[in-house]
């Protein structure tokens, strides 16, 4: 058994996984982009008035966290069509994502929300703000700095999760280097590049997401 | 008392800033103030003290409608705060109705609460701007009068994290008194102070009873503070008041043996 890396083989296949790589990013950034919506909407909903609705909420989040992610996938990419749900790979695995991250990023928000004090809720209604106010100009602007750290894990996450999209036919990183594999019958290279464009792509993510913070901590003063 | 029992509104001729009507406030079986009749009068300094757990605070977070209350009737100048009309009787308020009550009162807390995210114009400036309507640079004028008249003007661009506690909490009277309300709500303002800056915050409170006709009441620990500026001094103990009288006559004569108690147990102290 030899171990044979061909860099003419790496040069070859080096095209296509960098396009791949431009669908995972987009496939991470746009289950990121919905997962962070959905999540403080989520978050938000368990906080209203009518314990039925936070009951439902804590409820559905619970087993969206307790179901593998790939098999949200299947359900939303394979089920839907029997519901009259028809959605293309792409927006059936973003949309999976996106439901799947925002019950974890809820949770992070909601902790976020719980570390602000509670004299500030009450500075607030001193101050007669509304509801809207005191989340939107109080309340959110000091919980989101104590959530970045919670909220760049996801996102790292997500980014090491879009390979399951690849059970649906969405040609990412993953799906790419299996498809060269199985035309070229080599797999050291492809797998190889795989990982060390992951790797080269979290561990500055990580980074920025601790600038971020600090960033967002000086400017609010904190 | 049933509802229906209580005035939808009092008489002209009976109408003080403040009235609590058999107010009662409990948590669970703990009841923390029982049967409340309290009036405030128009302009006047009234000064709550009394043990811990005597319900002093709550008295002033039901009147900022931080809490809600179990019986009676809470009235600001003659109209229901705690309660609304609803089909002739006076049913509990709903939030457009204690919105619209809360405008006339300001409360500073004894941690201060401001917001860490803005600077001490910011604070000042938030109220007026989003609850009042007013212009940027109508808030902002107000604001720094105001900071002005606390001493804070120079450092009106400073986060509250480069403030010391008693700049904070003189910014904090700034920016309730920012919304203009006719009823000032001090709750402990002092306890969490250093003693050399109690005086900064002291002295802003002097003068607002000097130079305001504010209608005040005022949680604090501070005897001689309080015999000084008050017009009256309500002692409160066990979720009741046990003793109340304008100052002279409270702290040279009290009636009450719970009360000399307690003047002397606090005398002792310091």
């Amino acid at each position: 058994m030899t171990f044979d890396w061909k860099w003419d083989f790496v040069w070859e296949i080096a095209p296509r996984l960098a396009a791949a790589t431009l669908n995972t990013l987009l496939a991470a950034g746009s289950g990121y982009a919905i997962a962070l919506l959905l999540g403080l909407a989520l978050a938000l909903g368990q906080r209203t008035r009518w314990p039925a609705l936070t009951f439902v909420l804590r409820e559905t989040l619970e087993f969206v966290r307790s179901t593998p992610l790939v098999l949200q996938i299947f359900f939303i990419f394979y089920v839907g069509p029997q519901v009259g749900i028809t959605l293309s790979p792409w927006v059936a695995g973003m949309m999976a994502i996106g439901l799947h991250y925002s019950a974890y990023l809820s949770e992070v928000y909601r902790a976020g929300i719980e570390s602000v004090p509670k004299g500030q809720w009450e500075a607030c209604r001193a101050l007669n703000m509304t509801t809207r106010d005191t989340y939107a100009r109080i309340v959110l602007p000091q919980a989101v700095p104590q959530a970045i750290p919670g909220m760049g894990n996801y996102l790292v996450g997500i980014f090491k999760d879009t390979p399951m999209l690849s059970v649906i036919g969405v040609t990412e990183l993953m799906q790419t280097a299996n498809a060269i594999g199985s035309e070229t019958y080599r797999f050291l290279e492809p797998y190889t590049l795989v990982g060390v464009i992951f790797l080269a792509l979290s561990l500055p993510t990580a980074g920025l997401v601790r600038l971020l913070e600090r960033v967002l901590r000086r400017k609010l003063g904190m | 008392m049933e509802l229906s029992a209580y005035p939808l509104e009092l008489p002209p001729d009976d109408r003080p800033m403040v009235r609590f009507m058999n107010v009662t406030k409990s948590y669970g079986s703990l009841v923390v103030l029982d049967d409340l009749n309290l009036d405030i009068q128009r302009g006047e300094m009234v000064s709550v003290i009394g043990p811990s757990g005597s319900g002093k605070t709550t008295v002033l977070r039901m009147l900022m409608t931080l809490e809600s209350i179990n019986g009676g009737v809470i009235y600001i100048d003659g109209k229901p705060l705690t309660h609304m009309e609803r089909k002739g009787v006076l049913v509990p308020a709903d939030e457009a109705h204690l919105r619209r009550m809360r405008a006339s009162i300001g409360m500073c807390f004894q941690h201060f609460n401001l917001f860490p995210h803005m600077t001490a114009l910011q604070n000042c400036m938030e109220g007026p701007v989003q609850v009042l309507g007013l212009s940027k640079a109508e808030a902002r004028d107000r604001s720094e009068e105001l900071l002005k008249m606390v001493g804070m003007i120079d450092k009106k661009d400073q986060h509250p994290s480069r403030l010391s506690g008693g700049q904070q909490q003189r910014v904090a009277i700034a920016r309730a008194l920012a919304m203009r309300p006719r009823i000032m709500l001090f709750d402990e303002v002092t306890s969490a102070l250093d003693p050399e800056v109690i005086g900064e915050v002291t002295e802003v409170i002097r003068r607002l009873v000097a130079e305001h006709d504010l209608t005040m009441l005022m949680v604090t620990h501070q005897m001689g503070f309080a015999r000084d500026i008050s017009d009256r001094i309500c002692f409160f103990y066990k979720g009741k008041i046990e003793e109340q009288a304008a100052p002279e006559q409270f702290f040279t004569n009290p009636q009450r043996e719970r009360t000399q108690q307690f003047l002397r147990a606090v005398k002792d102290a310091d």
